[in-house]
């Protein structure tokens, strides 16, 4: 049986959860996510101005911080924190080691950046429609910001047979991060599908972090114990491709068979290793915080990978006025009305406009009743937020200046301005597409040399 | 037949794919699950979500999980960063659907 541990849910996740991992209990391989597919456009642009940044710092820091625990625990570590550039990454985790006077090895796992060859594949055919709407690329080609493709998990598994003990990835799957060390240490092999199927489904169930030990739970949420020192999951993997989902000891969180449940497109969860299949998933609750995983049936992978694809569409912003009682929500809805006249007399133009009443029914809209007739009034304060949308930055600039007036100007008793007008943001929007497999290949490469 | 809100007898999670909606039910217990199938339906879930849910509704049965999963497409104002929604992963979408009224015999 192998402990592989995940530390980070996504981008921006607790920074305390990798080390307590490393720290509070036994674990053999420690796998981390970095990558939203926001986030490849964001260490692009970062790259194009410094050619040594494009990957997540945040890695190293906590690299330097647990370094060497990680030594003396014989813990291996997988990250696709090398965003697009998986080099530098690698370079200053190296650096790290250096100034501990740590001898470590480090893979990288590249190859899987294809937006130099982005012409040249459309000219050749290739036109990366997109998935949702089936439009080629070429209709935004001037507008992409980077494009990767998803590897899975063998050529990691190929960096660990190869001696690393920290691997850093570009784009590569969270299961494949996960089920990397099972394909090592177990031998499964390329067309192992049940076995694949259900390393990808362990990799699936820890992949958002905290949520399958207690986090965002409905059942029972109030009763979670110490969500302040919430465990992150933890894999027990068998070479037979059963597991069990837990957590460290004396952490919080609770683990059982409704805080594990969530699922995708149940028949068909496709990655670049697999076709895993939901609807053979036989769960067990065979422990306190331990839910066994049994009968994990898969079918071969496709003949394709996914490429993850931003690009530049446009601007937006956003701002919100709070309305205070009395009839606090008729006077977010009168501010609201107000405001969208005032824009109409500008003559402005959006793509998309679109007011929320928080506090009223923001989050579920429609399928949330209007607030009562005897309720509305007594609602202690309603947020108006208001968000436009436009190919034309001065648009949506304009717009920014026209909220803050009604502090004075509209409906009374009103504050939240507190942080000034609006941003104008880039909006940088996902094309996910496919591409055959054969056009790619993972490159591993392990520092210092093998030899 | 008596009617109750569906979170009496079903929990959710719900997240994101693009410009789709994806929304797990979980019965509570079950034989509540049964009841899902019967009440849960993709019709009754498109028309719960008029107005939010702007293409179809697709349902999966997970009888080994006592789950339905719920597919609803165009739903997110464009998904992603492109969306002006407080929430574009609708990940409030999970109670929203357990506010449903349905036909439940006895609990």
């Amino acid at each position: 049986m192998i402990r592989i541990a995940n530390g980070q849910g996504f981008w921006g996740d607790s920074l305390e959860a990798p080390v307590n991992q490393v720290r509070r209990g036994p674990i053999d391989y420690l796998t981390l996510d970095y990558l939203a597919e926001i986030t490849m456009s964001i260490l692009q642009k970062q790259r194009s101005r410094d050619p040594r940044a494009g990957y997540a710092r945040d890695f190293v820091e906590m690299i330097a911080r647990v370094l060497p625990d990680l030594v003396e625990r014989r813990i291996r570590v997988i990250a696709n924190a090398g965003g697009v550039n998986p080099a530098a990454c690698r370079d200053a985790v190296l650096g790290v080691a250096k100034r501990q006077g740590i001898d470590i090895r480090v893979a990288t796992v590249a190859g899987d950046d294809i937006m130099d060859r982005l012409d040249q594949l459309i000219q050749r055919g290739i036109e990366l429609r997109n998935m949702d709407t089936g439009e080629p690329l070429s209709a935004i080609r001037a507008q992409v910001q980077s494009a990767n493709v998803y590897f899975g998990a063998f050529p990691v598994a190929d960096a660990l047979a190869r001696g690393a003990q920290i691997v850093i990835t570009g784009r590569c799957t969270d299961t494949g991060l996960a089920m990397a060390p099972m394909i090592h240490e177990f031998g499964w092999k390329a067309d192992d599908w049940d076995k694949l199927a259900a390393g990808t489904i362990a990799g699936h169930t820890v992949e958002c972090g905290a949520q399958c030990t207690g986090g965002n739970c409905q059942v029972d949420w109030d009763t979670i114990p110490d969500m302040a020192d919430i465990g992150y999951p933890i894999i027990e993997a068998e070479p037979d491709g059963t597991f069990a989902i837990t957590k460290h000891a004396g952490t919080g969180g609770r683990v059982t068979v409704a805080s594990i449940n969530e699922m995708g497109d149940p028949h068909e969860y496709i990655t670049p290793d697999c076709v895993a299949d939901f609807t053979t998933i036989h769960l067990e609750q065979t422990g306190a915080d331990r839910v066994r995983f049994s009968g994990i049936r898969g079918r071969p992978a496709t003949e394709f990978y996914k490429v993850s694809i931003s690009y530049s569409a446009g601007f937006k912003a956003i701002g919100s006025l709070v309305y205070a009682w009395p009839d606090a929500y008729k006077k977010a809805r009168a501010a609201d009305q107000i405001l969208r006249q005032r824009l109409e007399r500008l003559g402005l133009r959006f793509e998309a406009m679109r007011s929320e009443f928080v506090g009223a029914n923001g989050c579920h809209g429609i399928a949330a009743a209007e607030p009562s007739p005897e309720v509305e009034p007594q609602l202690a304060e309603v947020v108006l937020r208001f968000g436009v949308r436009s190919e034309n930055r001065a648009a949506v600039e304009r717009f920014t200046k026209e909220l803050a007036p009604l502090v004075l100007n509209g409906p009374p008793v009103v504050t939240g301005l507190g942080g000034g007008r609006p941003k104008v943001e880039e909006i940088v929007a996902y094309w996910p597409a496919l591409i055959p497999k054969h056009e790619l290949t993972p490159v591993v490469g392990v520092w210092p040399n093998e030899n | 037949m008596a009617k109750r809100k569906l979170i009496e007898l079903a929990h959710a999670r719900s997240g994101d794919k693009g410009d789709t909606a994806n929304v797990g039910i979980i019965a509570r217990k079950p034989e509540y699950y049964p009841i899902l199938v019967r009440e849960v339906t993709a019709e009754r879930v498109k028309q719960h979500f008029a107005g939010i849910c702007k293409g179809k509704v697709e349902r999966f049965e997970l009888p080994n999980l006592g789950a339905l999963n719920f597919l609803l497409h165009e739903s997110l104002d464009g998904g992603g960063t492109l969306a002006l929604k407080a929430d574009p992963q609708g990940k409030t979408y999970s109670t929203a659907l357990l506010r449903m009224e349905i036909d439940a015999d006895s609990l």
